[in-house]
């Protein structure tokens, strides 16, 4: 491990600034909240959209082995 | 440059998503099929109560066939789910990189992968385990909600802060022994929610272990096979960003 290291010629371990990262953590986090609770919940517990169920209906066999409640 | 590692962790989490997909369609849908002809033919009819629930080829409306759901609608629900935590791993590799460890990109994502598998999926899975159709009544479905990511919420800042603690530690213990600390430090709160919290048992009492038991290993497969496929793919992705970045000759980090 440290002779490899030690040979590489660019160090890769740079961290990413977090002024840089925040914005996009933000951004991605409301929008793959937003999708997962569309994967996960919708017109289970919750039904937000009054389509008689049909997300849920949709996406039950993901819903299930993705290990969510589904009903 | 964060750009980059976002749409990369977004189409290694659609890469994942497939693969899951193509598992679950093959190890998870047999017994999926078999507990809806259970859950037709048996007494255990809580579909029927709530209305709209209909899994196809019943006597209740067919919102969705069932030839939909196992296929296309498999794909969506894993794929969607696949995207969104590629994304949420993105901004979490992304953080950790170079500031938990020193470890190089396909490194830290594969360690992050495994962790984050663990933290989001194994422990709640051992505690609220995935119910097939047919498993669990109408009326608890809030409260069994509420409380399977009520658990994985816990789980997953027990894991935070497992992490950032163990982080601490390791510079005055070292790194094998912070980590250690970190983990059991996990283990140990996780132990103790996971006894405080009320049990889920409905499983009714006809339905066939071997159904049940196989059932769970799908679905715990399948998130494994997500997993791991994420933190593979993502890694050699990231691993090529990063590298681009280090060669370049501006300041790094500036956009």
């Amino acid at each position: 491990m440290s002779q490899a290291t030690a040979t590489v010629p660019h160090p890769v371990q740079v961290s990413i600034p977090l002024r840089e990262i925040v914005p996009w953590a933000i951004f991605v986090g409301i929008l793959s909240l937003i999708v997962l609770f569309f994967v996960s919940t919708e017109a289970g517990a919750v039904e937000l959209f009054a389509g008689n169920g049909l997300v849920h209906e949709f996406v039950h066999d993901g819903r299930h082995l993705l290990a969510f409640p589904c009903h | 440059m964060m750009r980059n590692l976002l749409v990369r962790g977004m189409l290694a989490g659609l890469i994942a998503g497939v693969l899951a997909t193509l598992f679950a369609y093959f190890f998870g849908e047999p017994s999926v099929n078999v507990a809806i002809g259970l859950e037709e033919s048996g007494g255990h009819s809580h579909a029927t109560a709530e209305g709209g629930h209909g899994h196809g080829g019943g006597e209740d409306e067919e919102l969705v066939s069932r030839g939909v759901q196992s296929t296309v609608g498999l794909l969506t629900g894993i794929g969607a789910y696949g995207i969104a935590i590629g994304g949420l791993f993105a901004v979490a590799f992304a953080f950790l990189h170079g500031r938990v460890g020193t470890l190089r990109p396909r490194l830290t994502s594969a360690l992050l992968a495994a962790g984050a598998f663990a933290v989001v999926v194994l422990v709640p899975f051992l505690k609220y385990p995935a119910n097939p159709p047919a498993v669990g009544s109408a009326g608890t479905i809030g409260d069994r909600t509420a409380l399977y990511f009520g658990f994985a919420a816990l789980s997953l800042v027990a894991g935070i802060a497992a992490v950032v603690g163990g982080r601490g530690l390791a510079d005055r213990f070292g790194a094998w022994w912070g980590g250690l600390l970190g983990m059991g430090g996990y283990i140990v709160v996780m132990a103790v929610c996971a006894a405080l919290l009320p049990v889920v048992d409905e499983v009714p009492a006809e339905f066939p272990g071997s159904t049940l038991w196989t059932f769970r290993t799908a679905a715990l497969g399948t998130q494994l096979v997500l997993w791991s496929a994420l933190g593979l793919t993502f890694g050699a992705f990231a691993e090529r960003v990063l590298r681009e970045r280090a060669k370049a000759p501006a300041p790094a980090g500036q956009r």
